[in-house]
């Protein structure tokens, strides 16, 4: 079949299942599941085959999958939509359909499928005690629209079309981080990520309209494609304001309209992929089941705006080169990127709950991309990106298994509650028969490397991938690429702030892992958890053997011994959705030595330092990090900032001003005051029309028949003699009339 | 041969007692035989009539006896109301019927 077809059929699937889950399978747990996974399934196949047609396609960059229909006639032009599958857009296809599918899968066992329902659980709460899921069917048709939304993203060949996919997302990520509606956390997590991230998407709309109104296109090639289109862009975007603000004339005249509108359309990034200042969302989605933040977290929603980074990254760097001084609008992103990769790793070292630290790692990872966009290494980002998103869909997963298998020991431990653990005390309410342990937090957790064999060797080697390291993961060849880049390229800034970023991540990863898998059981709980069922752990071993293998796609050539053995498939490959090709680095030992140094000993100091934990011992780090430990662990104040500096001003305007003084003031005001003239203007009409003239004509016509019936039915006696003498004197007087007066 | 006016006297004389019967008797059926006694005057002048003016034509017997039949029906009919008020209501007076009151 045409492989253009195909990609027309790749995001269908999903979005049939959600249909028909909702309108009628729903009752069914099985059908539902079974519908979900099998549609993942077929979409995984088709974008299995798409890939392997593009991979083997010759200068696919030139000469992409691509199909498009007229889709909204407008005037004289018609809006088209359509596939492309160019060669960022075939390995993004290639991740998302992995690690969807292994997500589908692994949610089957992660909801407790084919355990009983327990009469306790109520939909909107979790279940407590390894019962399934009571809106099972729900979530399976909710991650299913997800995944419809992320695969009409990724083979979108326009800007519209990627900016629908890209909201659908929004709508679900809101649907399912609040999926747990009875949880008041769960509530408030849901909005402010959907809030959050659509004031990214304001800016990136303001972005697309700039953009279309510029150029009068929004499809991807012929925007990005258009050498001469793009150079017309690079002219200044503001040189009124430039000229009339003189303070900011160097700043402001430097943004190129290209700059202007790729920073736009980077704003959507920083919402979507959490970027500081619009990091807050993520890790409180962490409210959301573990299907869920793996979901957001690694296969679709944060790669998504990284993605849309990547895709228009010909726009963002309209005239520089390799090798000449960054653009402001390339310093921008680059700046913003290396400090959330820095500044989220620090905030990672001191979270306790197990999947915080990893949502702050992903904030932190997804700046290792973006800093990589900034400083125009576009190979490594997307490199970065696919890599980042197995082995943190697996670090997800692991963690939700680890999860599960806390919360099987909460249940079990609950049996001999007397010697529950002193002072720990979970979320209030849960269940108030014994003492809560918290199964998220890693303090509560230890020696789980004997109880959950599967899940810590996969977890190992996911988190060796995120720490980078050497030789075997993916995620150091990728994270390498981007250190060797920035290093080659002297940006040596960014070099400094991502290496130290890197020596953080191997330090907080190996923390977890110590905490969570090595040493004693800390807890009743942990004592009795066990290993999950073969639906979640099938996804990890899966993933795990990504996490590993997708890195030797990307072997930089001119690397020590092995550069060489396998080509650097990768690289050519993706700089093939570019319109000019960069040059491949010489090989340069400073940045390996440095990111091999980081990350092992990153890893090593994490094991030194947490290896011997105790049961309700406080954290080694608190003590000799002091204040600075307290900031981190506040995550530096931004969510009680964005309280004070937005949250309450808007709840003032909300209440004070909406309420108070617009609605109940001007707004009733004016409606009580037009109630109240129509309200006189009725009794006025009442009293002097309605009442004399109209009820009284009525009553008085009334009375008058009424009374004149009182004084005639005197004459209707009944008798019929009466009656007969009357007749005989009409009769009479009829007779006469006719007899004597008429002839 | 007896006059035609002779005729006509008796019939409007028959006519009369029956007029004053309907209007004067108690009795519902005394009135009843009021009432015959005017259908019979006005048959009386009927056949009269034909008799003296159109012996050829038969007009005038038949319905002098149309108006038998119908005077036998409205007997049977009146007197089988005045029996059904007279087991109601113990009475045949006429002014005590007075149903059709107000």
């Amino acid at each position: 079949m045409q492989p253009e077809l195909l990609t027309w059929l790749i995001p269908l699937p999903p979005v049939l299942a959600f249909a028909l889950i909702v309108l009628f399978l729903n009752r069914s747990n099985r059908l539902s599941h079974t519908l979900a996974v099998g549609a993942m399934t077929l979409s995984w196949a088709l974008a299995m085959v798409v890939f392997w047609r593009a991979i083997t396609t010759a200068d696919l960059g030139l000469h992409p999958i691509a199909a498009s229909i007229n889709w909204l006639p407008a005037g004289r032009e018609a809006l088209r939509f359509g596939v492309l599958i160019d060669p960022l857009s075939a390995v993004t296809l290639f991740f998302v359909a992995w690690t969807c599918l292994a997500i589908f899968v692994y949610s089957i066992g992660y909801h407790n499928f084919g355990k009983p329902r327990d009469p306790e659980d109520r939909p909107g709460l979790p279940p407590h005690a390894g019962g399934i899921e009571p809106m099972y069917a729900r979530f399976f048709a909710f991650i299913s629209l997800f995944a419809f939304g992320m695969l009409t993203l990724v083979v979108s060949d326009n800007l519209l079309l990627l900016f629908m996919g890209w909201e659908i997302m929004g709508l679900c990520s809101y649907l399912l981080i609040g999926f747990w509606y009875g949880k008041e956390s769960a509530k408030k997590a849901m909005i402010k990520a959907f809030i959050t991230t659509r004031v990214g998407d304001v800016f990136m709309l303001l972005g697309i309209a700039w953009l279309y109104s510029y150029t009068g296109s929004l499809n991807f090639r012929e925007i990005l494609y258009n050498p001469e289109l793009l150079q017309s862009l690079h002219t200044p975007a503001f040189p009124e304001l430039a000229a009339r603000i003189p303070a900011l004339y160097p700043m402001l005249s430097s943004v190129s309209v290209a700059g202007a509108i790729g920073l736009l359309l980077f704003m959507g990034t920083v919402g979507k992929s959490a970027q500081w200042p619009l990091h807050v969302w993520l890790p409180d989605a962490m409210e959301g089941p573990t299907p869920v933040s793996a979901m957001i977290h690694a296969a679709t929603m944060v790669s998504a705006g990284v993605y849309l980074a990547a895709r228009f990254f010909p726009l963002l760097t309209v005239g520089w080169h390799e090798g000449d001084p960054l653009t402001t609008a390339m310093k921008v992103v680059a700046f913003i990127g290396a400090f959330t990769a820095l500044f989220a790793a620090t905030i990672a070292l001191t979270q306790n709950d197990i999947k915080r630290v990893l949502a702050y790692s992903t904030i932190s990872q997804l700046g290792y991309m973006v800093a990589a966009v900034g400083i125009g290494a576009y190979a490594a980002a997307v490199f970065h990106l696919v890599t980042h998103a197995f082995f943190k869909a697996l670090l997800f997963l692991g963690s939700g298994s680890v999860i599960h298998g806390m919360e099987h020991g909460v249940a079990a431990s609950s049996t001999h509650a007397a010697d529950a653990m002193p002072g720990q005390e979970g979320p209030a309410g849960v269940r108030k028969t014994h003492e809560h342990v918290d199964a998220q937090n890693m303090s509560n957790m230890g020696g789980l490397r004997r109880k959950m064999p599967v899940t810590f060797w996969t977890f190992l080697i996911g988190g060796f991938a995120l720490s980078g390291f050497p030789l075997i993961t993916a995620g150091f060849w990728s994270k390498d690429e981007i250190l060797a880049d920035a290093f080659g390229n002297g940006h040596l800034a960014v070099f400094l702030a991502l290496a130290l970023a890197a020596l953080l991540t191997a330090f907080y990863t190996m923390r977890q892992i110590t905490l969570t898998f090595l040493g004693q059981p800390r807890t009743q709980a942990a004592e009795h958890a066990h290993e999950s069922v073969w639906t979640m752990t099938a996804p990890l071993v899966v993933l795990a053997v990504f996490a590993v293998a997708a890195g030797w796609a990307g072997i930089p050539e001119h690397f020590p011994g092995l550069g060489g053995l396998v080509p650097n498939w990768f690289q050519d490959f993706v700089v093939g959705a570019l319109p000019e090709h960069p040059e491949t680095l010489a090989f340069n030992p400073i940045p390996l030595l440095t990111s091999v140094v980081v990350a092992l000993g990153g890893l090593f100091l994490g094991w030194l330092v947490y290896r011997r934990v105790r049961a309700g011992a406080e954290d080694p780090l608190k003590k000799p990090l002091g204040l600075l430990y307290t900031v981190w662990e506040r995550k530096y104040g931004f969510d009680e900032l964005y309280s004070w500096a937005f949250v309450r001003p808007a709840y003032w305007f909300a209440g004070t001003f909406v309420y108070r003084w617009l609605d109940r003031g001007v707004v009733d005001g004016i409606l009580h005051g037009v109630a109240r003239i129509a309200l006189r203007l009725g009794s006025a009409l009442r009293n002097y029309f309605d009442v004399p003239v109209i009820n009284g004509t009525a009553d008085r016509v009334g009375q008058g028949i009424k009374r004149a019936g009182q004084e005639f039915r005197v004459l209707q006696s009944g008798r019929v003699q009466q009656y007969l003498i009357v007749g005989l004197v009409f009769a009479g007087i009829l007779l006469s009339y006719i007899l004597v007066v008429k002839p | 041969m007896i006059p035609l006016s002779w005729y006509l006297i008796l019939a409007a004389a028959l006519f009369c007692i029956g007029l004053y019967g309907v209007l004067a008797r108690r009795s519902a059926v005394a009135i009843l035989m009021g009432i015959e006694l005017m259908l019979n005057a006005v048959n009386l002048n009927l056949v009269a009539f034909w008799r003296y003016l159109t012996p050829s034509l038969i007009a005038g017997q038949a319905f002098a006896v149309i108006v038998f039949a119908v005077a036998a029906s409205e007997t049977a009919v009146g007197l089988a109301l005045i029996i059904s008020i007279y087991r109601r209501r113990a009475t045949t007076v006429a002014d005590d019927i007075n149903l059709m009151k107000w």
